[in-house]
């Protein structure tokens, strides 16, 4: 019974990840399909108003095109996928008996199930962020697949240091920042393209550099306390768990790592010059570091946080 | 954009004056610039980084000894760097104290700055305020009082200044408010905290110790009384180990269960202890109970104890040619975490002899391989950690242990130098079950009589993690704070419609402004022209007013 489960979960895994790429597909569609229209939107947010005003309303619009019923589409498939996904670590878990983040298989699907909720937020309360989504199912779908292929692992018990109440809250508020950091991450790396003023079918159908900008701070504001409170409750379950609060093991010096560059980042929103460009590039950097940590140092480095479940 | 530079304290520019002054005053304001936090941000991180990268002595000297063999020329190198204790090193310590100087001298002037902003009047209405980011205006069909009446109300919860303009026929009123001081509150809160946790950390680190102890299950007993008790001890810098809290510890039982794969799934060690207290009082007799688990520590007179692992302790007793017998009982190291075959050494002394001389031709070690559950078979080896089915594969060894060499040896094994000169012989080989034995030359027989499990302790002692854990909690709340509260200001020009006739009329002119990175003024500002200058909801809210 429960290793069908978890094999179910496995297949709404998979059924994700298809619906994730139909997205993208339908997402590139809209791209095409749409040519000169809508230059309005380029400028939109750029204005006066702190809140841009989708551009897409009604008069920006002369009617319901192809393309705009693409990008509908996209999004109706990406929540479709998002539902999909976040069953199959609910069942993940029924099938384990146990909170479904004890390995990097489950973790990086959170990972993704989180960045997917995120820009799915993001996307109601500015609709004309939409073409932002094909940039970030792109590295969503590179995460699943490396979870899918590399880290996956059957559904089983963990070792006693990680049975504790601590690990639903610290791996959970970690995954669902780390999602959350995704798409100031791919917002800021597209900004920063989009300075450059170069143009093309795709790049025009971009939210402009400003709005950008804005999406990258905005989300990132809401990520960085929730990061710290991440490592906060780390540090309270490594007092419990091996004996000190603060080791500098190899995971926990990577995180600081990314929480020193984050803290950059908003210091460099704050300082004259750094305002825009260098932001951008910290932004990118700390969502990097986030990466490195994730892979480099579970899977190469190890330490104490070795659970990866990669033998 | 609605933004604007946060408030960065205003610095005169002074008249310059003699070298050396300008000299520490340009350092120190370079020093407490926002650009030097940015860049010592940095530095602090990739500071950091090797640390993560390379092994460290404080988690694994075994990783570092293996680097150095592996990279013999470039390891001396790092090492006289101090990359292998990247946390201890001075070019580390270097950056993070900068940015703590660095951070204070940004701090406290922004802290005066802000006292002062809270209790000064919200700057005045600028001249012309169709120029802000937010702005309107409206004629209303009522008279000044009514309006200034109808902005006061709405303003309700804003810092709020009231000016008069003008004079005569056109003496208007203007109104100048602002919210959101909460957000350089919180910045402040938090940057302070950091502060404090830092201090909070270095107390743990100077007054803190670490050590780690290995009990035999089954009643095996130890008490922290000082640093000779422990079989690896680390000191904080102002620990000498002379003032530990002796609290005393018993263990009872100990269990390990596991999943058929090998995986442990809980170890749990049910424990009697004493704190100082008890002991004071001579309560000696008495043992208070506790079940220790992995994520379960004990808390006892400002300490923790964890359980850090486990392992066996296998048993043998000699029985001499005379009769004579002795038991030997210690501690067997895992060699295989997941199957804990273990290897060691028990050795013993033989019994009545006083010649030292002769003494040293005749001890014996039992040494070699324990598995909790055999492989069977003439190569014993272990296939699960669990104790199911115990064989040892050991030799006997007799001569000379180098016991009164005066150098400390390692109880896992023996000296091999005694081996390879000859002083130290083997006399027998056996794979022994709990019951068998083995037969020597000279008639001493020795018997496996059975196993014990053992737990590795750690004690932790840190003074300062409470007060890290405030700061921390602390610092996050200041975070949100700072986040979250937008700091926002808001005017008003009210100024009478000149008519001396019809009924009064006044024209309200608003204009808003955030003062921070925060976007989302818009749609308040919004609402508040709403409230403010469309004539209905005025004429109700004004009814409401009077
Ligand atoms: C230990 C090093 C530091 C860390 C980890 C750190 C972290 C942060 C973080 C996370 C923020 C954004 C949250 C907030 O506004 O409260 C921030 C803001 C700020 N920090 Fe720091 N900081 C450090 C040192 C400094 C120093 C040395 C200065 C002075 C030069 C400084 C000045 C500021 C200012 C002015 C802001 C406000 C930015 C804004 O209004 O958006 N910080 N800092």
């Amino acid at each position: 019974m429960l290793a069908e489960l978890a094999l179910y979960s496995d297949r709404l895994f998979f059924g994700a990840v298809v619906v994730y790429v139909l997205a993208m597909v339908l997402h590139g569609g809209e791209y095409s399909r749409r040519r000169s229209e809508r230059v309005a939107l380029v400028g939109a947010g750029a204005a006066g108003s702190d809140d841009a005003p989708p551009a897409d309303g009604p008069d920006a619009r002369p009617r319901r095109d192809t393309a705009e019923r693409l990008g509908r589409m996209a999004v109706a498939l990406t929540v479709l996928g998002a539902g999909l996904h976040l069953a199959s670590l609910i069942t993940r878990g029924v099938a384990a008996q146990r909170w479904p983040l004890g390995n990097m298989y489950e973790f990086t699907s959170a990972i993704c199930v989180a960045a997917v909720v995120t820009w799915l937020v993001l996307l109601r309360r500015s609709p004309a962020s939409r073409p932002l989504g094909l940039f970030v199912l792109l590295p969503v779908l590179l995460l699943q697949f490396l979870a899918g292929t590399v880290l996956h692992v059957p559904a089983g018990p963990v070792v006693p240091a990680l049975q504790s109440y601590w690990l639903s809250i610290h791996v959970t508020t970690i995954a669902v920042s780390s999602g959350l950091l995704l798409v100031p991450g791919v917002a800021s790396a597209l900004y920063l393209v989009r300075r450059t003023g170069r143009s093309n079918a795709v790049l025009d159908r971009l939210p402009s550099a400003p709005a950008l900008d804005r999406i990258a701070y905005r989300t990132t504001i809401i990520a960085f306390p929730l990061y710290t409170f991440a490592i906060i409750a780390g540090a309270i379950w490594a007092e419990a768990a091996w004996g000190r609060f603060w080791g500098w093991d190899p995971k926990e010096t990577v995180a600081f790592v990314a929480w020193v560059v984050y803290a950059a980042y908003l210091h460099a929103r704050a300082t004259a010059g750094w305002r825009t460009g260098a932001a951008a590039w910290i932004n990118v950097l700390g969502f990097a570091v986030m990466i490195f940590n994730l892979f480099f140092i579970n899977m190469v480095v190890a330490g104490l946080h070795s659970y990866a479940g990669l033998g | 954009m609605s933004t604007e530079a946060p408030p960065r304290p205003a610095t005169a520019e002074e008249p310059p004056r003699g070298g050396g002054v300008a000299l520490l005053r340009n350092t120190w304001r370079g020093l407490t610039s926002m650009r030097t936090a940015l860049v010592l941000l940095f530095l602090l991180a990739l500071a950091a980084l090797p640390g993560a990268l390379l092994p460290q002595r404080s988690l694994n000297q075994d990783l570092v000894e293996r680097y150095f063999a592996d990279n013999p020329s470039i390891a001396p190198v790092l090492d006289a760097l101090g990359f292998f204790d990247v946390f201890a090193a001075p070019w580390f310590a270097a950056v993070y104290l900068l940015l703590m100087v660095s951070l204070v001298g940004c701090v406290l002037p922004r802290t005066v700055e802000h006292a002062r902003a809270l209790r000064a009047a919200p700057v005045a209405v600028p001249r012309n305020l169709s120029r802000l980011p937010h702005h309107g205006s409206a004629e209303l069909p009522i008279g000044l009082d009514e309006a200034a009446a109808l902005v006061r109300g709405r303003l309700r919860g804003w810092r709020l200044a009231e000016r008069s303009e003008g004079s005569g026929d056109a003496a208007g009123r203007s109104f100048s408010a602002e919210k959101g001081y909460l957000r350089e509150a919180g910045n402040l809160v938090f940057h302070l905290s950091l502060i404090g946790l830092l201090v909070m950390f270095a107390v743990g680190k100077l007054f803190g110790y670490e050590g780690q102890v290995i009990v035999l299950s089954g009643g095996g007993q130890f008490c922290n009384t000082g640093i000779l008790g422990y079989d690896s001890f680390r000191a904080g810098l102002r620990v000498d180990g002379t003032d530990l809290e002796p609290f005393c510890i018993r263990v009872d039982d100990f269990r390990a269960e596991y999943e058929h794969t090998g995986q442990p799934s809980s170890f749990t060690a049910w424990l009697g202890y004493q704190t100082a207290d008890d002991l004071a009082a001579g309560r000696t007799d008495s043992w208070r109970p506790y079940t220790l688990a992995i994520n379960h520590p004990l808390r006892v007179d400002g300490s923790r104890v964890y359980l850090l692992g486990q392992g066996y302790a296998p048993r043998f007793t000699v029985t001499y040619p005379d009769g004579q017998q002795r038991t030997g009982e210690i501690q067997w190291r895992p060699v295989d975490q997941s199957t804990l075959l273990s290897e060691g050494a028990t050795k013993f002394e033989p019994p009545g002899v006083t010649d030292d001389e002769q003494r040293r031709t005749r001890q014996l070690a039992v040494t070699g391989l324990f598995a909790p559950t055999s492989s069977g078979g003439d190569v014993v080896t272990s296939v699960f950690p669990d104790l199911r089915n115990p064989e040892v594969a050991v030799d006997v060894l007799r001569g000379d242990l180098g016991l009164d060499d005066g150098r400390g040896q390692s109880i896992f094994q023996v000296d091999q130098s005694k081996i390879d000169s000859g002083e130290l012989v083997r006399v027998a080989r056996a794979n022994l079950v709990p019951g068998q034995s083995v037969t020597l030359d000279d008639g001493t027989v020795v018997t496996f009589d059975g196993v014990r499990s053992f737990v590795s302790l750690q004690v932790s002692h840190d003074p300062g993690q409470f007060g890290v854990l405030v700061f921390a909690v602390v610092l996050l709340a200041g975070l949100g704070a700072s986040l979250s509260v937008r700091r926002r200001r808001f005017w008003a020009r009210l100024t009478p419609v000149p008519d001396d006739d019809g009924p009064a009329r006044t024209v309200v002119e608003i204009g808003g402004l955030a003062r921070t990175d925060r976007a989302g003024y818009g749609e308040e500002f919004d609402r508040l022209r709403a409230d403010l200058l469309d004539a209905k909801v005025a004429a109700t809210a004004d009814n409401e007013e009077s």
